[in-house]
């Protein structure tokens, strides 16, 4: 319960900066510094060097290849299940090192989750989907608590009204869209404070990314989100920075109208309009 | 000319017919042209030498089911007016002597004049046959060669006919296997219906003693043959249940070491080694079980002031559960391995330790995959015998205490079936009741566990 209160304390001044128009930037809620990541021989990450801020929605573009899955998942030290996956250099996670021996992966991976390109629900029902992350981490000191958490997260992904008859049919009989807000619905039950998403549109049509989007849009109130993703649009409609990544180095980052008006690095303005990648 | 040298023969003329095949189609179509056939080359001397082949062969298998037949009514129709008037079972009997005579077995002394001549006869008409068959074939093989040969041509459609071919082969052998099922089923079934006949089948199903000894002649003592199968049954579930004790949390547990935190090249070799224990002959087992553990464990309860007989269920339980670990492990590991990498991200991501991943998420998703593994385990605990035999004794004692001796059904088939028996007494027909219940109870399981597994394949798609 205490990252709860922690997290709103910090909401509540960071809604009282942004009522008062204060015009100095937002806190870096992550900092990169020199991150490097080998696979085994590869160098897959060369000196990336980036601050994610809080409260805003920074998208990765670049082409297929570059190291954006690959910085992702430094963030939430996911890149910790693959053998021969090497990571130097600091991520600071509010002032933190999250490589730091002494930090707890599990307690860091509630405080930045993840959600995956290809929707990946647990084989139980709609409800123990939701509830999988507050119960491990005893987020709910009983059912009724727990329901609370599972509706509101549910609500948050915009998927509540069409499952609220059938939360306990299985998660993954829903359609790919609806598997998608899922598994938002689960990566916010855990209440992180950074939602990682590795191209959470690419396996869906057109009108459920269109929900994902403006989902987006709705958590970036109460959250920090990263999100890959191969489409230019999607990055210009729903993020404020945008860093481009390009054979595994940072070319340039961002504000998203700045990116993609007027690019500083050729590199950027060729991908962007279209004439490689 | 003997059939083995026969089919010798056929095979050698059906591989030339496969070169001149090969042969002729390369020399119609030479070098780049082969494009231009319709089948590739090694179709048409498939083609070719099936032509040659498989005639003839049918005509061998037919005249090997008719030769015995013919010869039988041709030999029997030359014996004097006398015989023929005889009653059937008298006359096979002469007929089995004529042909032990024939076939230079061992026969009763001096056999009738006119039984010696029938031999005479009987070897006669059998060397015809013979020769006839090789002659036959020999002309039949190159025949249909030769047809084949001269249809060769751009248009053949061999590929298509070899393939008719080889599927129609395809659909003989799985026919095999299962009329062998069936016969085997109806030969249960129809002996156990005999069996039915003289002891009641309530009895048999409900009856709680088992002593199956059945009086030879009339005046004979101690033989109550009575037939109660239940203690035979309680103790085949008592063993297959210690066994599946062992074998279900060593299996399970040592499959998700391997599969989930071993190193790579540990389960390179760790895996292969579990599996041995699955090739390991049975009787080794039983002998373990017999010399090392059942002494074992008698001494160690007899340190603690229990009695065990030196026969125990115990033991045998055990050691069949060592045995069919790899049964649970080997599926299990399969099926977790099988679980997408995205689950495990998935709930990694949720701050899931690796514990609660593998409780929560892995383990339940693989459950359906672990459960047909553990069940066919089952059905192989219950089928086992050499172990029970050597470990576990053959006093049908209806008992659920570990510690003493018990049998199973199968123990109990093969003492009832094995020395010399009287075929149609109640005591061996039991056997076959036992085997046609028995057969119910593992088909029931694997069906269930084939179902079970099915509707696992069904969940990621
Ligand atoms: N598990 C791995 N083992 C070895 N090399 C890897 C592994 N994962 C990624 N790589 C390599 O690292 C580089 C970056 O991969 P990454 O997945 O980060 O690219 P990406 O930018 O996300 O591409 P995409 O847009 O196609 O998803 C690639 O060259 C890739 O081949
Ligand atoms: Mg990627």
């Amino acid at each position: 319960m205490e990252t709860v209160t922690v997290r709103d304390a910090m909401q509540t001044t960071l809604d009282n900066r942004l009522a008062e128009g204060d015009a100095t930037p937002m806190p870096a809620k992550i900092q990169a510094r020199q991150t490097n990541v080998h696979y085994g021989d590869k160098h897959a990450l060369k000196d990336v060097t980036l601050d994610v801020r809080e409260g805003e929605v920074t998208s990765f573009i670049g082409p297929s290849g570059c190291g954006k899955s690959t910085f992702l998942r430094c963030l939430n030290r996911m890149n910790d299940t693959i053998d021969g996956c090497r990571v130097s250099g600091t991520v600071q996670l509010d002032g933190e090192d999250i490589y730091d021996p002494k930090i707890d992966v599990v307690q860091l991976r509630a405080r930045v989750g993840m959600v995956f390109q290809k929707p990946n629900p647990f084989p139980k029902s709609i409800y123990d989907n939701v509830a999988y992350g507050p119960r491990i981490h005893g987020l709910a000191a009983n059912k009724d608590e727990l329901d609370e958490i599972v509706l509101t997260s549910l609500e948050k992904a915009g998927l509540l009204a069409e499952v609220k008859d059938r939360m306990e049919s299985p998660g993954t009989g829903l359609s790919g869209g609806q598997q998608q807000r899922l598994c938002i619905a689960r990566a916010i039950a855990v209440n992180p404070e950074v939602i990682l998403m590795d191209e959470p549109c690419s396996a869906l049509d057109p009108i459920a990314t269109a929900k994902i989007e403006e989902l987006i849009d709705e958590l970036r109130e109460n959250y920090t989100i990263v999100i890959v993703t191969h489409s230019m649009q999607q990055a210009a409609r729903v993020s404020q920075r945008t860093a481009f990544f390009h054979l595994g180095e940072l070319i340039e980052v961002g504000d998203t109208e700045q990116i993609f008006t007027n690019p500083k690095h050729k590199l950027t303005q060729g991908y962007i309009t279209g004439r490689f990648g | 000319m003997p059939l083995s040298l026969l089919l010798l023969v056929l095979a050698v003329l059906s591989a030339f017919a496969y070169r001149f095949g090969t042969g002729r189609a390369r020399a119609i179509a030479p070098g780049r042209q082969q494009a231009t056939l319709h089948s590739r080359p090694t179709y048409h001397g498939f083609y070719v030498a099936l032509w040659c082949g498989l005639p003839a062969l049918l005509v061998a298998v037919a005249w090997v089911a008719m030769q015995p037949i013919l010869v039988k009514g041709l030999v029997l129709a030359g014996l004097p007016d006398s015989y023929s008037a005889l009653p059937e079972a008298r006359l096979n009997l002469i007929w089995n002597d004529i042909r032990n005579l024939a076939l230079g077995d061992v026969v009763r002394a001096a056999p009738a004049p006119e039984i010696q001549a029938a031999a005479e006869t009987f070897r006669r008409l059998y060397t015809i046959g013979q020769a006839a068959l090789a002659v036959l074939c020999l002309v039949l093989a190159p025949l249909g060669a030769r047809y084949a040969y001269g249809r060769v041509s751009r248009d053949l459609r061999a590929r298509n006919r070899v393939e008719t071919v080889i599927t129609v082969f395809l659909v003989a052998s799985s026919l095999v296997a299962i009329f062998t099922t069936i016969g085997i089923v109806l030969s249960l079934l129809f002996e156990s219906l005999r069996f039915f006949g003289k002891v009641p089948p309530l009895d048999f199903l409900f009856g709680l003693h088992w002593s199956p000894q059945t009086a030879l002649r009339a005046d004979q003592v101690g033989s109550s043959g009575s037939f109660g199968a239940v203690p035979l049954f309680t103790g085949t579930l008592l063993i297959s249940l210690i066994s599946m004790c062992v074998a279900v949390p060593v299996g399970l547990m040592s499959a998700i070491y391997m599969s989930e935190y071993a190193h790579r090249k540990f389960r390179a070799v760790a895996k292969p080694l579990l599996e041995i224990l699955a090739g390991i002959p049975t009787v080794v087992y039983g002998f373990f079980a017999a010399l090392t553990v059942a002494p074992f464990i008698r001494r160690l309860g007899e340190s603690m002031g229990i009695s065990v007989a030196s026969e125990s269920a115990l033991a045998a339980g055990l050691v069949m559960g060592v045995m069919i670990i790899p049964f649970v492990s080997s599926i299990s590991d399969d099926v977790i391995n099988a679980v997408p990498q995205a689950m495990r991200d998935g709930a990694y991501a949720l701050g899931a330790t690796k514990s609660e991943t593998i409780r929560n998420v892995i383990v339940p998703a693989a459950l359906p995959g672990i459960v047909g593994g553990v069940l066919l385990a089952v059905s192989r605990a219950i089928g086992e015998t050499m172990i029970v035999v050597m470990a576990a004794g053959l006093a049908a004692n209806l008992s659920f205490n570990p510690l003493e001796a018990v049998t199973t059904v199968t123990v109990q088939i093969v003492t009832l079936l094995t020395g010399d028996q009287e075929f149609d007494s109640a005591k061996t027909l039991a056997a076959f009741a036992l085997g046609l219940v028995l057969f119910c109870v593992t088909l029931g399981l694997n069906i269930f566990a084939l179902h079970v597994v099915r509707k696992y394949r069904e969940q990621y798609e």
